[in-house]
């Protein structure tokens, strides 16, 4: 790593350090920084809490896993986001465009509605495997017909209409209005009942994916004139484009299941850094991944603030600030191209 | 084959769908030697370059790096012998210049490490060699096509490669360019194989020429030998008179119907079948 990487990524990890310990403290619940380091220190095994179980519960159980899970989606999806625009040399790219949001609804509804796996499989594992179906396809459907970056994306939306159309058609179909609403907040993105086995999981997935993502930072480099031409500066271009979806497909997978699609993340963060570190990816992968982090985790604190008691999903929330910045970020692209 | 040093295609030929795009062709690059690659549209001069920069695979015969098949070498050990410039680069990431040349050091460097001095020297001396020392740290998308193709020979430079391949280097380059950028390219220490439509320039710049027709060598030889009324008839159906200046033939075209001998006689030309070439069209731009 380079010293100025080095640099960002520090900067990066303080202010996300910061930002989930600020995070844990505003809700209805008085907490105080001091009681959120406690509760941390004392399940870390540093020392005893002095806190009341209750507050205890609110600081360990409830707020910090779901502000480390907006920071694990936040990363997640940023970094995929990042990937996939590079890998497809698509400036639209986000994590979704291959389709895995669209089939892990279709899971999740498959499990909620329709009851399949009668009630042995959770909504998480559905979505997830719905998510893996789906991608599935469109490798396999992108590979039969030459496997070039715009046919794996022309194939992608074509599994997005299909996976949002069955999931439409079962919702209406076989849900009542109960059932209905629960699905619809999950689809539109939702950290809610975060728990620790949902944040372990996703974490795990994602510093995996990230290591891949990262050996991966010089061949994405040498994407930037087109696949041919990294062809020629060395780089297997087939089996560097498997191994990079296949890990930002397994990543965004993992984070769907847990937190439903949060979208225009992995759209406008990776956009918006760039503006910053410039387009090689050695440095703008981790700074993305933490950019997506912190945003998260502030959106997420919004969205369950805001309309207190009532929460708004996070997805709905991303959007209405991602829709803004994504315009401001097509403006600029104007002035380039 | 064996022991034989550098780049060389022995009969080579690919196929896409039932079309033979290249028929048996035999090329050896002598080391430090400017050979230039000339054809009419189709005749498979991008795809013999594809051929050799490894990016393709041959349907038949092999291309060999100093007597070994690049399938055995490796991506990797191929890119940091030989280069490629494209006839036209295009990306929507923003860019250096500086970027654009690092890119050249991609095969030289190894996942998870930062730029060595040898990375940053190769960078420096591909940005002094091409004169955009001063422009380096200028957005990509601000240069003009000829500054353009400068940045991308300086990557290619920057990969230090012993054989560099150009596509037509020098298409949408104005005539003060053209002549810049092929003054450049014969100037470099490597073995260049550059495929040309403008046969003046190429009977000004190039060691030896090589013509393809219909995915067949028709000719190969010194610009003197090669590039007579005769071939150009054959190859290119348009005729034309050659006289020398400097060295170099130098090509003056006719128009069609003004004089000029009759038109479809092809003796001498190898192997079988009518020449493609002769239906090729009066359009100067490739693919």
């Amino acid at each position: 790593m380079s010293p100025r990487t080095t640099v960002s990524t520090a900067v990066g990890l303080c202010a996300l350090a910061l930002s989930v310990a600020a995070a844990v403290t505003i809700g209805p619940a008085d907490i105080s920084a001091s009681d959120v380091w406690t509760s941390a220190a004392a399940h870390l095994g540093l020392g005893e809490s002095r806190l009341a179980p209750l507050r205890d519960g609110i600081v360990w159980d409830l707020r910090m896993p779901r502000t480390l899970l907006a920071a694990v989606c936040g990363a997640g999806l940023s970094l995929c986001g990042a990937v996939m625009q590079s890998l497809l040399r698509n400036p639209l790219a986000d994590p979704f465009v291959l389709g895995v949001s669209s089939g892990a609804s279709t899971g999740a509804v498959a499990v909620v509605v329709l009851g399949v796996g009668g009630g042995a499989v959770s909504l998480s594992a559905g979505a997830f495997t719905g998510a893996l179906l789906s991608f599935g396809l469109v490798l396999l459907l992108s590979h039969s017909l030459g496997g070039s970056t715009d046919r794996v994306v022309l194939c992608g939306v074509a599994a997005m209409q299909l996976f949002s159309a069955l999931t439409s058609f079962t919702v209406l179909t076989s849900a009542d209005a109960e059932t209905t609403r629960g699905v619809l907040f999950w689809l539109l993105g939702s950290l809610t009942g975060a728990g620790w086995t949902d944040v372990l999981l996703c974490a795990g997935v994602l510093v995996a994916v990230l290591g891949v993502c990262l050996g991966h930072a010089r061949t994405l480099d040498a994407f930037a004139f087109g696949e041919e031409a990294a062809a020629s500066l060395g780089v297997r271009v087939g089996r560097a484009r498997l191994i990079l979806l296949c890990a930002t497909a397994l990543l965004t997978a993992a984070l769907v299941s847990c937190a439903g699609a949060i979208g225009f993340v992995g759209l406008v963060l990776p956009h918006a850094t760039r503006l910053l570190t410039g387009s090689g990816h050695a440095r703008l992968l981790p700074v993305t991944a933490l950019a997506g982090a912190v945003f998260l985790v502030w959106v997420d604190t919004a969205a369950r603030t805001v309309l207190d008691p009532q929460e708004v999903p996070v997805g709905v929330v991303t959007s209405l600030i991602g829709v803004p910045a994504f315009v401001a970020v097509l403006h600029r692209g104007r002035r380039t191209a | 084959m064996t022991g034989r040093t550098g780049l060389g295609a022995q009969r080579v030929t690919r196929r896409t769908g039932d079309r033979l795009v290249l028929d048996g062709l035999t090329l050896t690059l002598r080391p430090g030697e400017t050979v230039g690659l000339i054809g009419p549209n189709g005749s498979g001069k991008s795809t013999l370059l594809r051929l050799l920069a490894g990016v393709l695979a041959p349907s038949g015969g092999v291309v060999t790096l100093d007597g070994r098949p690049l399938g055995e070498l490796g991506r990797r050990t191929v890119a940091r012998r030989v280069a490629v410039v494209e006839q036209h680069a295009h990306t929507q990431t923003e860019l250096t210049v500086r970027d654009v040349v690092a890119l050249g050091r991609v095969p030289h460097r190894r996942a998870w490490t930062a730029a060595t001095a040898a990375d940053g020297r190769a960078v420096t001396e591909a940005l002094d060699r091409t004169g955009l020392t001063d422009r380096a740290d200028q957005s990509w998308h601000t240069l003009s096509g000829g500054e353009r193709q400068r940045t991308q020979i300086a990557r290619a430079l920057a990969q230090e490669p012993r054989e560099l391949l150009f596509d037509e280097p020098t298409n949408h380059l104005d005539i003060q360019h053209q002549l810049d950028l092929l003054d450049l390219v014969a100037s470099l220490p490597v073995t260049t194989l550059v495929a040309l439509h403008d046969l003046n320039l190429a009977a000004m710049y190039c060691d030896r020429l090589l013509v393809l027709a219909g995915g067949l060598a028709v000719a190969e030889g010194t610009p003197g030998e090669v590039l007579t009324a005769d071939l150009i008839k054959r190859v290119y159906g348009v005729s034309a008179e050659v006289t020398a200046a400097d060295g170099h033939p130098v090509i003056r075209f006719l128009r069609r119907g003004a004089q000029g001998p009759a038109r479809g006689a092809s003796p001498g030309r190898p192997g079988s079948g009518g020449p493609r070439a002769a239906h090729v069209g009066g359009s100067e731009r490739d693919r």
